[in-house]
């Protein structure tokens, strides 16, 4: 499905650039043990930024609930609709969750608690890849 | 703090942190019972500015002080403080391109800023434009929503830091389909929006999947909003201040409920509430104070908020956090932070959930308000239950008024009419709202399940 290309900014450069190289990396605090995603300049948890690092992850998932657009206001995403929209729960730690709209699946029939596994699609204005989420089991 | 100059320049502070009381533990509210809301005052409601001076959010914000001045019976120059959200989108915002109307702006006494009064509200305007207010002493922005506003006013009113003070919401809405166009519009996305609008989009779908998360956990439907969803627009057609009431006087049935359209399935259009124009203001004062007023004092037993201020960017001396560690809040951050807020409200005001004759928590969009009732164990229901509730008589002749005020479902985006109502209901000038049970304790605020901020009202200081 067609979508936005995401222009990365300091903060979520190294996310953007490792889906690029087809890697899933999410921001880690060293110091709480803790991953975080959508990138903050701080960890939600301590409030520093002096232990945040990249963590590489395995790109496992699990469906955790799921929407189905009918109406968005994102031009893009118009010709879709409507389209199923997931939420991906890492496997490495449930609550850092990414969206994904699940290609192949039918609509409005998505597996919740289902494994997915990360793809990276590239985007037509930039070409930068975005990460995506397939059913494997 | 970066973007105080937008506002007028005028040196207005923004709330502090310390303001805030959003942690567990806290005890008692210090102030509980001592500080009072008054007078209420309601600009008309419309869809969208029709470019007159007279219907400007501004003109309206002017309207909205002097008719809760007037209600409250006391004097201009006896107003003191002054606490409002200078921010008045609905998610329309005045395009770049399009010439400002300089016959609108010089209607009024204009700040440095030609869009103050048309898209934005600073103080410095409100007090240039109403020159009987000569003594207010303190000022302060407050982001967001009204219940930001209050809790600011009511600790601001119990710190002694101004004792009569206003408390202005205003919402302005333009031409044009809400949040089209824009960043929407585009091929590219930058900044934080880049999360979500690569999949999603809709801004109830995070609230769509947490309600779906939440009808499978429990074995519920969306189907069993229906009444819940009914009710309030039943109560919202009488809510002579609101939008439905003076525009679109048509009930809704449990059939138009069911048949609406999708906009973020399980999330239907009356699941959302509309985006309409409309300026709201409140008297706070205090109790000592507010003894001698022409209304009944409501008296504020609590004001407290979530740990991760919804508004918190714009909070002096707050480092920002979110509410969970994912794009998407899911059903358990929402229960666990629902949970929470309903603790410290009872906790702050000195009360179990017993003692509750009404709630009028937040409900733009419906299908969180279960969330909030739940986590405040509202007649005695417990996680799961809201849906079931709703199947019984929730009218305001029953015995568990649910939102008695019809909220934004009832009346429009505001998120206002859930405190008014508080207000009146308690004040016994509801009117055909007026709830059959004795008014004596209720709750209010919001917006969102993982963020906002919250009130206890009560008819009696203690
Ligand atoms: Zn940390």
């Amino acid at each position: 499905m067609p979508k936005q290309s995401p222009i990365p900014d300091a903060m979520d450069k190294p996310f953007w650039d490792a889906c690029n190289e087809g890697r899933l990396v999410i921001q880690n605090c060293k110091a709480c043990n803790l991953m975080q995603h959508p990138p903050q300049r701080d960890c939600n948890s301590c409030g520093s930024g002096a232990n945040l690092e990249w963590k590489q992850v395995s790109g496992r998932g699990k469906i955790y609930t799921y929407g189905v657009v009918y109406d968005s206001p994102v031009a893009l995403l118009q010709a879709d609709q409507p389209y199923n929209v997931a939420i991906i729960q890492l496997a490495e730690d449930h609550e850092v969750n990414m969206l994904s709209h699940l290609p192949g699946v039918p609509l409005d029939e998505v597996p919740v608690g289902a494994t997915v596994q990360v793809i990276f699609e590239p985007t037509q204005a930039t070409g930068q890849k975005v990460p995506e989420w397939k059913v494997v089991s | 703090m970066a973007d105080a100059p937008a506002y007028g320049g005028d040196g207005t502070p923004f709330s502090h942190v310390s303001m805030y009381r959003n942690k567990e533990g806290l005890g008692v509210w210090e102030h509980k019972g001592k500080v009072a809301a008054v007078g209420i005052g309601h600009s008309p409601t419309s869809r969208r500015w029709d470019g007159t001076p007279e219907n400007t959010v501004g003109a309206w914000a002017i309207l909205a002080l002097r008719k809760a001045i007037e209600d409250a019976g006391v004097r201009p120059d006896q107003v003191d403080g002054l606490v409002l959200d200078p921010q008045t989108t609905t998610g329309a915002h005045w395009p770049a391109e399009r010439p400002v109307p300089m016959d609108v702006v010089n209607a009024f006494n204009p700040s440095k800023d030609p869009l103050d009064g048309i898209a934005k509200l600073s103080a410095s305007w409100i007090l240039k434009n109403m020159p009987e207010l000569t003594n207010v002493k303190f000022t302060m922005y407050a982001m967001g929503c009204m219940t930001n506003a209050l809790v600011v006013a009511a600790q601001a009113v119990g710190d002694g830091r101004t004792n009569t003070c206003l408390v202005l919401k205003g919402w302005h809405n333009l031409d044009g389909r809400y949040y089209q166009g824009g960043a929407n519009a585009q091929d590219t996305i930058a900044g934080g929006a880049k999360w979500t609008n690569l999949w999603a989009g809709p801004a109830c779908f995070t609230t769509a999947t947490q309600f779906q998360a939440y009808c499978k956990k429990y074995g519920k439907s969306h189907d069993m909003m229906a009444p819940y969803v009914v009710e309030s627009k039943k109560n919202g057609l009488n809510f002579p201040e609101g939008f439905f009431a003076q525009n679109r006087p048509e009930p809704l049935t449990v059939e138009d409920y069911l048949s609406a359209r999708w906009v973020a399935k399980p999330a239907n259009l009356y699941d959302n509430d509309i985006p309409i124009m409309c300026s709201s203001a409140f008297l706070l004062a205090s109790a000592e104070r507010a003894k001698d007023m022409k209304q009944k004092p409501v008296y504020i037993w609590n004001q407290c908020s979530t740990d991760a201020l919804y508004y918190g960017p714009q909070v002096e001396g707050y480092s920002p956090k979110r509410a969970g560690r994912g794009i998407i809040s899911t059903l358990e951050d929402v229960e666990a932070i629902t949970d929470s807020t309903g603790r410290k409200m009872l906790e702050g005001a000195g009360i179990t959930s017993k003692d509750i004759s009404f709630e009028n928590m937040y409900d733009g969009f419906s299908l969180f308000h279960q969330f909030h009732i739940e986590g405040l164990g509202y007649a005695g229901i417990k996680r799961g239950e809201a849906l079931d509730l709703y199947q019984t008589d929730i009218s305001n002749d029953g015995p568990h008024p649910v939102s008695p005020s019809g909220g934004n479902i009832g009346s429009g985006r505001t998120r206002v009419w859930q405190h008014t109502d508080s207000i009146q209901q308690i004040q016994g000038r509801a009117g055909a709202r007026q709830i059959k049970k004795k008014a004596e304790i209720g709750v209010s605020g919001g917006p969102m399940p993982d963020g906002g901020n919250f009130l206890v009202w009560s008819a009696t200081p203690s």
